[in-house]
Formats: structure tokens, C-alpha cells, sequence
């Protein structure tokens, strides 16, 4: 995190107008289950890349590559939308 | 330059057909409605370019005007009572959004019994809800404010929302004589309105309204408070460059005989004037009174308050609302804040509770409040409690109260 500004400092009405600074906030913390994915399993159909909310899906070259865990909040919406038939990602808690 | 007869609404209808705002939102209230429904015809009749939103409550109304204001549009609305206590998780939005919102509100009594004449409950509540406030004595001051206000409101050093009140029926629905300035004075006074941030500006892309916790939250509400400092300071400004334009000099507080005023009496709204009326016949018996007038309410007028009080013995101060629980009623609370601490803080101040729910406030209701002030200015006993004026049973209530031992 930046160093934190002054109340002088700020946009007025706590406007954000840097589009897409969200990134710069680190909401990995709050996860309690992280995705892990089993690539043998997985045929790229990318279900889990449309259903992310929080644009935490990496995909290089139309291949799901992996995580990112910075900004993934542990959700569960990318296992529960992975088709039955292969599974190729499962929730696990983040801490034993 | 013309000169109308109108009621408080259609003067307030007037000086929006004049702003000719972007977006209204609105939804009828008693006594506002009459606002709207003229505010309504200028929109079917082509006189200004306002979408006009019907919405299904003043949540909605607001809301709507807030979403507008965001967006980049000049937008207003106005209310009364219930539909501003509906209005109230908005009415922080608005301010803590620094939307520069000017919103009419015809002051009306607050629910529970129902009625719908005029008292301050309403506004009174929200004094701290981060909107400007103006009193309006008349029609004239509700034409008047209205224009000044959207210079106020869209000042960048400000960027707080406004609201502008008149008693509800005692000046909303009276008809006065009021002189309206010519179209085009009005258009370059205001002149446009161009926000720097616009929800609409796809070119730079901004969120309005976004989640701020423990790290941020507290700095935007200081920077908001700054906001109505700034207030404070600019708005003499702007009431400077339309008294240029109109002959009508505002001020933030309006001093009557007051300069060697021993008894000075302390009001908002159309009250102001039954007090002024009534100086002009106490004079003429060799009293020493004088009366003051809050017009912008919130930012409190500290300095001018100190500055006219100065050379008082005595000091009443009229309250059309009441602060349950508190040891006075709101207005009388900020006078006495005001004086703490300074070489006024032992003035004796009595507050008056009067005119709730439409109450009439007569001429000889003020002068016995001016009486009982001379003889508090002589006796020197300063009742401790709000006094409360013309309402039944309150001059044999402490006899009764000592006959059947009634506990409160």
C-alpha cells in the first residue's frame, strides 16, 4: 500500500478517479479457502474466467495458467462453476 | 426587473424556472406540493428544459437528484417534514458526496400527532446533516436565497448541498409582493454549471460513492467539515455580487435596532418579522429592545452572533422546534455554545419555545416574551428551563403540579 494521504489531499466527495486502481488494495488477505486447480483436469473452457468477480483468473495465450492470489477473496465461485465432468478446481482452507 | 405577486412556493417555483435546472426530482408533500405543481407547469409548457423525474417517495426523490447531480446535471428538488425524514439517509449522501444539491424545504411540523402547518421540527434535525441551511423570512428572501444558493452550492471551495426554508403556509402559501430580476441576469449570475467530476464523462472514468473504512473515512468527513468552514468564509461573497445584481444586500444575520439594544430577541424565518413589528411599537414606549435574525443558519454565524450580542443585558432567543432531552431548544443551543468561553458567557439567554405544528405567534405573545426579558434584566433570575410560549396550561401548571404532587 502507497503512503497514506492527508485530508487535504484527497479528491473531493472521496471520488476515485485513477480507473482501476483497485488493484493497488490486497484483498487475498481475507480469504479463509483458496482455489487450487488441478491442470491435468482442466480443458481451458474458461467458465471460471467469465464468473470471477474479482478478475483473479490467470489466463496466458487462452490457457488457464493460475491464481492471483493477491486479489482472489477465496469466494468459491470458480470451483463451483468448473464443469462436473472434469472438477479441475477444488476449495481448500488457506491455513491447517 | 419585474414585480410578482406570489406565495413562498411559487416564488421558490420562479427562481427554478429562472435556474432552469437540469433535473428535478420530485414527489408531493403538503405544504411543498404547491411548489411543484408549479414547477410542473413550466415543464409542460416548454418554459424550461428540466426532466422532470416523478418518483414513488422522496427516498426516490433524492436519490434520483443525487444520481442526476453525480452524473453532472444541475439538479434540484424540494420537500417538507415527513418527505425530508424520509430524505434523511440520502441527506448525508448528498453531503458527504459534495453534491451541490439546492433543495426548497417548506418547514412543516414532524409526525406524531400529524398535522401539516408550519414549525422547524424538520429542518431543525437535519442542521447537522452537512447541508447549508438559509432561513427565508418572505417571499422576496425565498426568491432571492434560491438563486444565491445554486452559486453557493456549486462554489468549488464548497460543494455542499443547500437547503433553503420558508414556514410552511405563513410564507409558503401568502402571497407577496416580489420583485423578480430579468431572465438573462439570473442565467449569467448562476452561470454554467461544470462540475469537475461527471459520472457521464466516459472519456475520464470515475467511481462515486466507493466503500472507505478506518484508513480514509475519517479524512473525507474533516475535509467535508472544511468544506462548511469555507462556507463560512465565501458566502458573503457571493451575497456581495447579488446584491450588484439585485439592490438586496444579504446578510448572514439581520440586526434590528440593535445597536444600543438592551433586550435583544433571536429568530429564524417569518417570525423575524412579527419581532421587528413589534420593536417599532416598544420603541415608540422607550424600551430598549432589538431583534436579530438568523438567516444562514448552518454554517453557524459565530462572529456575528458575538459582534451584534455584544453590548446585550439580556437576550431571548426563539426556538420553533424542540430539542427533547436537551437543556434547550436547537437554535438557543448554538447561541449559547457560541458565547461559552468568550466575555459574553454569563449574558443571561432565555429560550422560547413556541409556534409548534402552525402555532400563531401574535404581536402580544412577543411582547409579554419582551416583558418578561426587562424583568429578567432588572430581577436578574434567569429561568434555566425553555419557557414555552402559547401553548394552554403552562401559566397554572406549577400551582397544579404542587396540589396533586404530579411527578413530572
Amino acid at each position: 500500500m502507497s503512503e497514506l494521504k492527508k485530508w487535504f489531499e484527497l479528491p473531493v466527495g472521496a471520488v476515485i478517479d485513477e480507473p482501476g486502481n483497485a488493484i493497488r488494495y490486497k484483498t487475498g488477505s481475507w480469504r479463509t479457502f483458496k482455489p487450487i486447480l488441478d491442470k491435468s483436469k482442466c480443458n481451458d473452457c474458461l467458465i471460471c474466467w467469465i464468473y470471477c468477480p474479482d478478475n483473479s483468473i490467470i489466463v496466458q495465450d487462452g490457457k488457464l495458467v493460475g491464481f492471483d492470489y493477491d486479489h482472489c477473496k477465496g469466494c468459491g465461485i470458480c470451483a463451483e462453476v468448473c464443469p462436473d465432468k472434469s472438477k479441475a478446481i477444488t476449495m481448500v482452507l488457506e491455513y491447517d | 426587473m419585474k414585480i410578482m405577486a406570489l406565495t413562498g412556493n411559487e416564488a421558490a417555483a420562479e427562481a427554478m424556472r429562472q435556474i432552469n435546472p437540469d433535473v428535478v426530482a420530485a414527489y408531493p408533500i403538503t405544504p411543498q406540493t404547491e411548489l411543484m405543481h408549479k414547477f410542473a407547469e413550466f415543464v409542460a409548457d416548454g418554459l424550461v428544459d428540466t426532466e422532470m423525474v416523478l418518483v414513488e417517495s422522496e427516498h426516490s426523490a433524492l436519490s434520483a437528484t443525487v444520481g442526476a447531480s453525480a452524473a453532472g446535471a444541475r439538479a434540484m428538488t424540494a420537500t417538507s417534514a415527513q418527505g425530508l425524514a424520509l430524505m434523511w439517509e440520502i441527506l448525508y449522501i448528498a453531503a458527504g458526496l459534495r453534491l451541490p444539491i439546492v433543495m426548497p424545504v417548506i418547514n412543516r411540523a414532524l409526525s406524531a400527532p400529524i398535522n401539516i402547518h408550519g414549525d422547524h421540527s424538520d429542518t431543525m434535525g437535519a442542521r447537522d446533516s452537512g447541508w447549508i441551511q438559509i432561513f427565508s423570512e418572505n417571499s422576496q428572501e425565498v426568491y432571492d436565497n434560491t438563486i444565491i444558493a445554486i452559486r453557493i452550492a456549486e462554489h468549488p471551495d464548497i460543494l455542499l448541498p443547500v437547503m433553503i426554508t420558508m414556514d410552511g403556509f405563513i410564507i409558503s402559501h401568502t402571497m407577496e409582493r416580489v420583485e423578480v430580476l430579468d431572465d438573462d441576469v439570473v442565467k449569467s449570475f448562476i452561470g454554467e454549471y461544470n462540475p469537475s467530476y461527471k459520472l457521464l464523462d466516459i472519456k475520464n472514468p470515475i467511481t462515486v460513492g466507493p466503500l472507505d473504512l478506518q484508513d480514509y473515512y475519517f479524512e473525507h468527513k474533516r475535509a467535508q467539515a472544511e468544506a462548511m468552514e469555507n462556507a463560512y468564509k465565501l458566502i458573503k461573497e457571493i451575497d456581495e455580487e447579488y446584491s450588484k445584481i439585485s439592490g438586496r444586500r444579504y446578510k448572514y444575520v439581520e440586526p434590528y435596532e440593535i445597536d444600543d439594544a438592551e433586550i435583544v430577541l433571536i429568530s429564524l424565518g417569518s417570525t423575524a418579522g412579527t419581532i421587528k413589528e413589534v420593536i417599532d411599537e416598544l420603541r415608540l414606549k422607550g424600551m430598549k429592545v432589538g431583534g436579530l435574525k438568523i438567516r444562514v443558519y448552518r454554517p453557524f454565524p459565530r462572529e456575528e452572533i458575538k459582534e451584534f450580542l455584544s453590548n446585550a443585558l439580556v437576550v431571548g432567543v426563539m426556538d420553533r422546534s424542540i430539542a427533547f432531552g436537551a437543556t434547550c431548544g436547537p437554535v438557543c443551543l448554538d447561541i449559547k455554545a457560541t458565547l461559552q468561553g468568550t466575555k459574553l458567557s454569563n449574558l443571561p439567554i432565555v429560550d422560547y419555545i413556541y409556534g409548534l405544528g402552525g402555532r400563531d405567534i401574535t404581536p402580544r405573545d412577543i411582547e409579554k416574551i419582551f416583558g418578561e426579558l426587562e424583568r429578567i434584566k432588572i430581577l436578574g433570575e434567569v429561568p434555566n428551563l425553555p419557557r414555552y410560549i402559547g401553548v394552554r396550561g403552562e401559566e397554572d401548571y406549577p400551582e397544579i403540579r404542587s396540589k396533586f404532587k404530579i411527578k413530572n
